[in-house]
């Protein structure tokens, strides 16, 4: 399928998610497009960050969940039996809140995927993927004189830039990014926001985020997500100009209660 | 939807809306003294009305920064957004409303002391019709209502109409009075100056409709 001349890399089909008896998604369905950035706000709580880690599976780990509903990733539903759960992971990666390192070198940070993959042969094929994933993080002119530095003494930027050169080692095709800047000043948040405007050329990101202007800069279609369900979703321009339903008005001119 | 926590919003648009509102209130006071100058031939107003024009000016770049100042520093989104991109447009119209009103008391000042063609009728009725729908669409704006916007609208057609009627009585005694043509080209420019502030006035509808529905779209094509 095709919309605005983008193809279509994720379809969310009535999804419905429950932690024991509690229901914090309700029939969801949402298409994301290859190489678009789409941005997923709303109020805490509100199911934003369980629907974005519903689409690598990540909600598998936590005990006595259950889902409803199809996310298909290419056409193929990521739920499916037999889904290799480490091929799905490499194929759709995942950047966190806080910058979390590994308390390894620079080098060891972004080498450990392609490391554990086994996606490179030898040194060399090996430092072309570091460095090639460092400069896609616009990382590289800062580090590449320190690569066997302690990854723990970069900037907070700079150490999330280095999270997502090492996501960007294993050859994703879609970036989920769960509030990327929060921990995070203007500055680092703008070169982090820069970077997710050139990586979409060639990636297709997801990112949760309480910054609505965030949203705003960053993406091409937002979602309002409000009490577990998706109340509106539609081009950025749209929902911050002329958003039509009244909820998605209310919560980003701040009109609630 | 009933707390706003945009109160800084709220109170710098407040500042802005009142200016505009001022303003509107300085434009329909030109577009009086104008009329009033012509029918008086009374060459010091129709001068006070050009001289007043450029405090009007400076109200709208006044404003005009006041908009930008608000879109930087409290990123309004959605309604509050269009509220202020409105405002921007709907002072530049007035500023032009003024212009028009300043053109009728330059078109006096050229009279001189020739005697008028003939009587005012129609010109009158136009200022008033000009000044009711200036004030219309204003409250049309407050309210942010999209249906007062289209009924102010709708009015300009009894503009164009007076103003067809003005222009031809004025052909026609041109047609038969070979000497009266540049004192019938004198009216004919007050009259064409108050035309255009009907259509200044649906300029400022179609930011109203904008505003309260999101519709951007010339009306009375």
């Amino acid at each position: 399928m095709v919309n605005d001349n983008h193809t279509q890399k994720m379809m969310v089909r009535d999804l419905t998610f429950y932690y024991g008896p509690i229901q914090a998604l309700s029939w969801i369905s949402m298409e994301i497009l290859e190489c678009q950035v789409t941005a997923l706000i709303g109020p805490s709580g509100c199911g934003k960050t369980t629907f974005l880690r519903c689409l690598n599976r990540m909600n598998d780990t936590i005990p006595d969940t259950r889902l409803e509903g199809e996310v298909l990733l290419d056409g193929e539903d990521i739920y499916s039996p037999g889904v290799d759960l480490v091929d799905l992971r490499q194929r759709v990666g995942m950047v966190f809140q806080r910058p979390n390192p590994f308390p390894q070198s620079v080098f060891d940070n972004v080498a450990f995927g392609p490391r554990v993959l086994g996606l490179t042969h030898g040194r060399s094929e090996l430092e072309a993927v570091v460095e090639q994933s460092l400069r896609r993080a616009t990382l590289w002119d800062e580090v590449k004189d320190h690569l066997s530095s302690d990854a723990l003494e970069l900037s907070l930027g700079e150490q999330q830039r280095l999270c997502i050169a090492r996501v960007l080692a294993v050859e994703p095709e879609v970036i989920l990014m769960d509030e990327p800047t929060s921990a995070l000043d203007p500055i680092a948040t703008l070169e982090i926001e820069e970077l997710m405007r050139q990586l979409r050329e060639q990636y297709t990101i997801v990112v949760v985020t309480h910054n609505m202007q965030q949203a705003a800069r960053v993406s091409d279609k937002t979602g309002l997500f409000w009490l577990g369900e998706l109340v509106e979703f539609d081009d950025t321009a749209t929902i911050f100009t002329r958003p039509k339903e009244e909820r998605t008005e209310a919560y980003i001119t701040g009109r609630v209660g | 939807m009933s707390q706003h926590l945009r109160g800084e919003y709220d109170r710098q648009f407040a500042h802005i809306r009142d200016d505009l509102l001022r303003m509107g209130t300085l434009v329909d006071q030109s577009i009086v003294k104008a009329l009033e100058s012509l029918q008086k031939r009374d060459r010091p107003l129709a001068q006070r009305v050009i001289d007043e024009d450029e405090a009007i000016n400076a109200l709208r770049f006044k404003i005009e920064e006041a908009c930008l100042a608000l879109i930087a520093t409290q990123q309004p989104t959605a309604t509050d957004l269009r509220a202020v991109v409105a405002a921007m447009s709907i002072v530049i119209e007035m500023e032009r409303m003024a212009d028009h009103a300043a053109g009728i008391a330059k078109t006096v000042i050229l009279m001189g002391d020739e005697p008028l063609l003939k009587p005012l009728i129609d010109i009158p009725r136009m200022v008033k019709l000009a000044r009711e729908m200036l004030q219309g669409s204003l409250d049309a704006y407050v309210a942010c209502n999209a249906d007062e916007a289209r009924e102010i609208a709708n009015r300009d057609d009894e503009m164009d109409f007076l103003y067809q009627a003005v222009f031809e009585e004025l052909l026609e005694i041109m047609a038969s009075k070979p000497g009266s043509v540049q004192r019938a080209t004198f009216l004919m420019w007050c009259a064409h100056n108050l035309e255009r502030i009907g259509d200044r006035v649906t300029n400022i509808a179609e930011r109203v409709i904008f505003v309260s529905t999101g519709d951007m779209r010339e009306l009375n094509v």
